[in-house]
């Protein structure tokens, strides 16, 4: 039932897109490059010691990687990885995650 | 035993197709069809269960593999250098049948009839397929090096550069060489697998001789002009933690071995080793060329960066390692799995009969121990470039580690962790 929200949303936007637009799907395709190491859709593995993402507030998210950006929080590989993402991804990679449960 | 698995199969198959239905739209949920993935590996594994899962069960997915057990290649060299178990990088594929409905078959496919969309299995007979995905990883050219090129020298001369029955073999035999002794790694021209791997393989096992058998010396005989990844943390280990240990030769690609004497034959050079542990030149695997796709220098696939498909034959998606590859993009077990599920995304969308995404991402990770608990990473991020139709790094991001140090030892064992369970969990 979770999923009902965001796939009517998505409906949406399918019907309206055509090909040169955005993809649907484009926030949660991105948020899929981040599972690697923050687990599918963000539910990280307990005890892994990796951000569990999913259901974290989206403003949290979008501070903390601004920090990582800036250089404002210290890390060992987010600075890095957070550069190469467009404000705009990083919007919707938040977005994505806070939807999750 | 089969028949149950596929009753299972349909059932679920059938149950997840409904519910799909409630729920479907054209963004994901109304895509139908029959997806055979050839090859459990990191890309593999990570396209089957994401096509389950990004579809809600509209589409069916039949994973072929020759394994009955995932086997990880990243953390092996741990194994290889004593501090891990094959255990520990060993993971089931039950869950994929069980919690996503992934049929799993374990065979060989044989042949790829690409007109008719059908793959021939070496006990399983013809399966018929919507799309394919081949994510074979690669398969070693034996042939550039004469005298590895028969069973039995390569079950003395062994290269672990896949993991599983060679991983044991090496440690065993690094365990059977006296103190004194010397074990030489050769790695191949780039592109290779893992780029640092080799450079990783050296520190444990060095790190493994320091503690047992400390007059003992590694030689790394490479091929390519320089260190391929993190030189400069690389070297400042190798001075650091194993000073005199280990000897670094560039320009030095093996062109043949003698197996009696353990020898490395080089153009001008030869050198001979207690233990020999070739990794030789690869390619993409076998199945690739057999199903007469287009192979770039007869070697890797050439691939559309928005949909992973072959350049040459529509309906044929080629993932990971076998793929010849974006600037910059290294052969990684991390990058299969972005390729996996960049794959799974446009495989809906060309199912659903939408295009696929415009603006891919995918992005690397790739942690070494110098020792079991110190590590070095380098990280880069890839966005798709329209004007070039290829992946490009990101000017900027990514990068290496400072230096080396054991935070990133845990959250290297944590990263294997959480792309375990995002590939087979």
């Amino acid at each position: 039932m979770k999923l009902f929200a965001p796939l009517a949303a998505l409906c949406l936007l399918a019907t309206a897109s055509v090909s040169h637009a955005a993809d649907p799907n484009l926030g949660r395709n991105l948020a899929a490059t981040c599972a690697n190491c923050h687990g599918t859709n963000g539910h990280a593995v307990k005890g892994s010691g990796m951000d569990a993402l999913a259901g974290m507030e989206k403003a949290k998210i979008l501070q903390k990687l601004a920090d990582f950006k800036s250089g404002d929080k210290p890390a060992s590989i987010m600075h890095q990885i957070s550069k190469g993402y467009t404000d705009a991804q990083l919007d919707l990679i938040a977005t994505y995650f806070a939807a999750q449960k | 035993m089969m028949l149950m698995k596929r009753r299972d199969f349909l059932k679920v198959g059938a149950a997840a197709g409904a519910m799909a239905s409630l729920y479907g739209c054209a963004g994901g949920g109304s895509a139908r069809g029959h997806v055979v993935v050839v090859g459990g590996g990191y890309g593999g594994a990570t396209v089957a269960k994401y096509l389950r899962m990004w579809s809600e069960g509209g589409i069916q997915v039949t994973l072929i593999e020759r394994n009955p057990t995932f086997i990880s290649c990243p953390i092996s060299n741990l194994v290889i250098g004593g501090s891990k178990t094959m255990e520990d990088i060993t993971v089931s594929y039950d869950n994929l049948k069980s919690k996503w409905g992934v049929r799993v078959i374990q065979d060989d496919v044989v042949g790829v009839d690409s007109a008719k969309r059908m793959v021939k299995l070496a006990k399983g007979g013809d399966m018929s397929y919507d799309r394919l995905v081949l994510s074979p990883g690669v398969d070693f050219m034996f042939d550039q090096i004469p005298g590895l090129n028969n069973a039995a020298a390569q079950s003395k001369i062994l290269h672990a550069w896949k993991a599983g029955p060679q991983t044991i073999a090496l440690r065993q035999q690094l365990e059977a060489m006296k103190d004194g002794g010397t074990y030489a790694i050769a790695i191949p021209k780039a592109p290779y697998r893992c780029p640092p791997g080799p450079y990783e393989r050296a520190c444990l096992v060095a790190n493994y001789f320091k503690k047992t058998k400390p007059k003992s010396k590694v030689v790394i005989l490479d091929a390519n002009e320089d260190v391929q990844s993190k030189k400069g943390l690389f070297v400042k280990a190798w001075n650091d933690l194993y000073k005199g240990m280990i000897e670094y030769r560039p320009n030095s690609e093996v062109k043949d071995v003698d197996v009696a004497t353990n020898t490395a034959v080089m153009e001008f050079d030869k050198f001979t080793a207690d233990v020999l542990n070739v990794v030789p030149p690869h390619r993409a695997g076998d199945i690739a060329a057999k199903s007469g796709i287009k192979l770039v220098n007869n070697r890797w696939v050439d691939i559309n960066w928005l949909s992973m498909e072959s350049t040459s034959t529509p309906g044929i998606h080629v993932l990971g390692d076998a793929i010849f590859p974006a600037p910059t993009m290294p052969k990684s077990g991390h990058m299969a799995n972005q390729h996996g599920k960049l794959a799974a995304a446009a495989i809906i969308n060309m199912l659903s009969g939408l295009e696929p995404n415009p603006a891919p991402v995918v992005m690397n990770t790739c942690y070494s121990f110098v020792d079991e608990k110190n590590v070095i990473h380098v990280a880069s991020v890839h966005q798709y470039d329209a004007a070039t139709k290829v992946v490009q790094p990101v000017k900027g991001a990514g990068g290496i580690s400072v230096a080396r140090n054991e935070l990133e030892g845990k959250v290297a064992m944590g990263w294997a962790k959480n792309i375990w369970a995002d590939m087979l969990a």
